[in-house]
């Protein structure tokens, strides 16, 4: 057995979920090795051999900057192909969902996503995964090598395990279809507000808030309660709040005393950004919203009427 | 332009949901409608064609039969015709089987663009438009949340966990949106009563010439060995409001000493 992670960098750091990927493999397989790719990469091989890849393949090509995964899905095909891993493990992440889906394809391989864990049962890689908006947990396997999967994120945390990161360069091919696409502006950290991160208390608005203005109901709850405003996905792309506000697989994952979620469906990339406040208090006008399922309080009715009754109740009572 | 667009009928959302104990796949016994992400890929391919000024849509899916039921909700939509794969061989078809099977069904028709919806609402895999786009060598963008179609070229804005991505592709491509790209319309009485009567096309493996053990479990290269229950996070106090809710949130926060 061997078993490949695909570590994925921003600037000068690979990303935390990659890292724990790549250790908690490298528990599991003592031969693990991880891939960077991109270019002008060869100073992280140190980081990989600090997290447990016993070999470091470095892929490294002007042609590999933008974090497109098209061309990326080329070098690890060949990878593959002149190395016969028997897993190949990602961290989730759009980058990584895009490449570990298209190399699934390309290697005829099985790709199970959303694992939360992942371990060896006579020899051979197993996972779990939930799965139905984590209404049921699944033990899922792969029928033939290699064994692709997506790790979801929060899910290992890096430990450092000293390994030899025998580093070798790869020689990269690019197929024509995949260069087509191209990054015209590249997404850069935007400037920094106050952090959801460090509320203890966060009044979350969901698309179900209906427009940018209705977002003042839940500033007026926040503030009466000391607490930030929150939002997920589907409110930042209609650009009604900004996206360092959202929480959720793509944003940020936060942890306060108490969740407040308005409006919110509960989609499980939502879900894991959130689940581990320790109150959740949810209002939506579904009976059936997935939100409900992993709430400690859940209003079935319109935020709107609810929200600024709680916010002059909150302020009256603290005078 | 000729867009194809790539959808899927899902269970309805709520308590009902589950998976076959004994198939260890998905009950689709129940209520099942077009899963809702894929209208926002419905709208899109719609909107672009009317601003073309002409065009057509072809909604491409794989399921059972029964599943042009929801088809004809994007038919009604304003979509042109329909390709449903419906095979007893393609039941269990994983990501690997599936995008054999759709990709072949896709070159049939050789579209200028091939959409996708955000994620399929039973399995949240959001991983097959990059299955598809490799099995057809085309260029693909995901997660777009602003798209502009001008003449070959689509320029598309998306969320990474970075910020937001500006990104150029030559057509043929695809493309997966967000939920938040646009407003879905409605379908109208007449865009409802038309449904029926536009070409509705149920294609078996064998019309696609797709290989028996490309689909289906043989095609597939995953598997479920075991259901159970998620760890719980113990009782909810479920509130209906009738005016009283916030009353009742305040008392509990006031229980948990949260104000
Ligand atoms: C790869 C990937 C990454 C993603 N990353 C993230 C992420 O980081 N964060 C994130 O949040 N999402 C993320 N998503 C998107 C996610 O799947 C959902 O689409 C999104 O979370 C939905 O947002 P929402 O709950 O605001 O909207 P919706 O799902 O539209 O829900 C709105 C809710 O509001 C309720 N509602 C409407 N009106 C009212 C009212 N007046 N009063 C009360 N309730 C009302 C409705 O019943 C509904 O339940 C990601 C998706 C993908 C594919
Ligand atoms: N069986 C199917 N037939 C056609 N399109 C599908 C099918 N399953 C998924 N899709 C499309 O792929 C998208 C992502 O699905 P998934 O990767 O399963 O979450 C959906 O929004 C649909 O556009």
């Amino acid at each position: 057995m061997s078993t490949l992670v695909f570590l994925e960098h921003h600037g000068a750091g690979i990303q935390k979920a990659s890292l724990g990927v790549l250790s908690k493999a490298a528990s599991l397989d003592p031969d693990t090795s991880a891939v960077i790719i991109g270019s002008g990469v060869s100073g992280l091989a140190a980081e990989a051999a600090r997290y447990g890849a016993a070999r470091v393949f470095i892929a490294d090509d002007p042609n590999l900057e933008a974090p497109l995964p098209q061309s990326r899905v080329d070098v690890l095909a060949d990878l593959v192909a002149s190395h016969g891993f028997s897993n190949v493990l990602f961290g989730a992440s759009v980058l990584a969902s895009d490449i570990a889906g298209a190399l699934a394809a390309r290697l005829d391989a099985g790709l199970n996503w959303d694992l939360t864990g992942i371990d060896l049962e006579g020899g051979a890689l197993v996972g779990t995964r939930s799965a139905l908006g984590d209404t049921v947990l699944v033990d899922v396997a792969w029928t033939a090598e290699p064994r692709l999967g997506l790790v979801r994120s929060g899910s290992f945390e890096p430990t450092e395990r000293a390994a030899a990161g025998t580093v070798e360069n790869i020689a990269v091919n690019l197929q024509d279809f995949s260069t087509k696409a191209k990054m015209v502006e590249q997404a850069h950290a935007e400037q920094t507000g106050p952090s959801i991160e460090e509320a203890d208390i966060l009044v979350a608005g969901g698309r179900g808030v209906g427009s940018p203005e209705a977002f003042k109901e839940l500033e007026d709850l926040a503030g009466a309660l000391g607490g930030a405003v929150a939002s997920t996905r589907a409110v930042v792309d209609s650009g009604w709040y900004p996206y360092q506000t959202q929480v959720g697989q793509t944003g940020k994952t936060v942890a306060p005393k108490l969740y407040i979620a308005c409006g919110i469906s509960g989609a499980i990339q939502h879900k894991v950004g959130m689940q581990s406040s320790q109150v959740i208090v949810s209002i939506n006008k579904d009976a059936n919203a997935a939100i409900f399922d992993f709430s400690d309080v859940a209003v079935v009715g319109d935020l709107h009427d609810v929200v600024p009754k709680l916010t002059a109740l909150v302020a009256e009572r603290k005078g | 332009m000729k867009i194809a667009v790539c959808v899927k009928e899902v269970p309805d959302s709520g308590p009902l949901r589950r998976i076959d104990p004994a198939t260890k796949r998905i009950d689709r016994s129940g209520d099942k409608s077009l899963n809702t992400f894929d209208l926002n890929a419905i709208e899109e391919a719609l909107r672009i064609n009317e601003a073309a000024g002409g065009g057509e849509v072809v909604l491409v899916s794989l399921g059972p039969e029964r599943a042009l039921d929801s088809l004809r909700k994007g038919l009604a939509m304003g979509a042109d015709r329909a390709v449903l794969i419906s095979d007893d061989g393609a039941a269990g078809s994983d990501l690997v089987a599936t995008s054999y099977v759709l990709a072949e069904a896709i070159k049939r028709e050789s579209p200028d663009l091939v959409l996708f919806g955000q994620q399929a609402g039973d399995s949240d895999g959001a991983v097959l438009w990059a299955a598809v786009a490799d099995r057809l060598q085309l260029p693909v963008v995901s997660q777009i949340s602003e798209l502009t179609i001008d003449g070959g070229t689509a320029t598309a804005k998306r969320q990474t966990e970075f910020g937001y991505d500006t990104i150029q592709a030559p057509l043929p491509a695809v493309l997966a949106v967000s939920d938040a790209l646009n407003e879905p319309r409605y379908p109208s009485l007449k865009g409802i009563m038309g449904a029926k009567k536009k070409p509705q096309d149920v294609v078996s493996l064998g019309d696609l010439g797709v290989p028996a053990d490309r689909a289906g479990e043989a095609g597939s290269r995953t598997a479920v060995s075991a259901l159970n229950p998620p760890p719980s996070r113990g009782d909810t106090l479920k509130i209906e409001d009738d005016g009283s809710a916030a009353q009742k949130v305040l008392e509990y926060l006031i229980e948990r000493k949260l104000v």
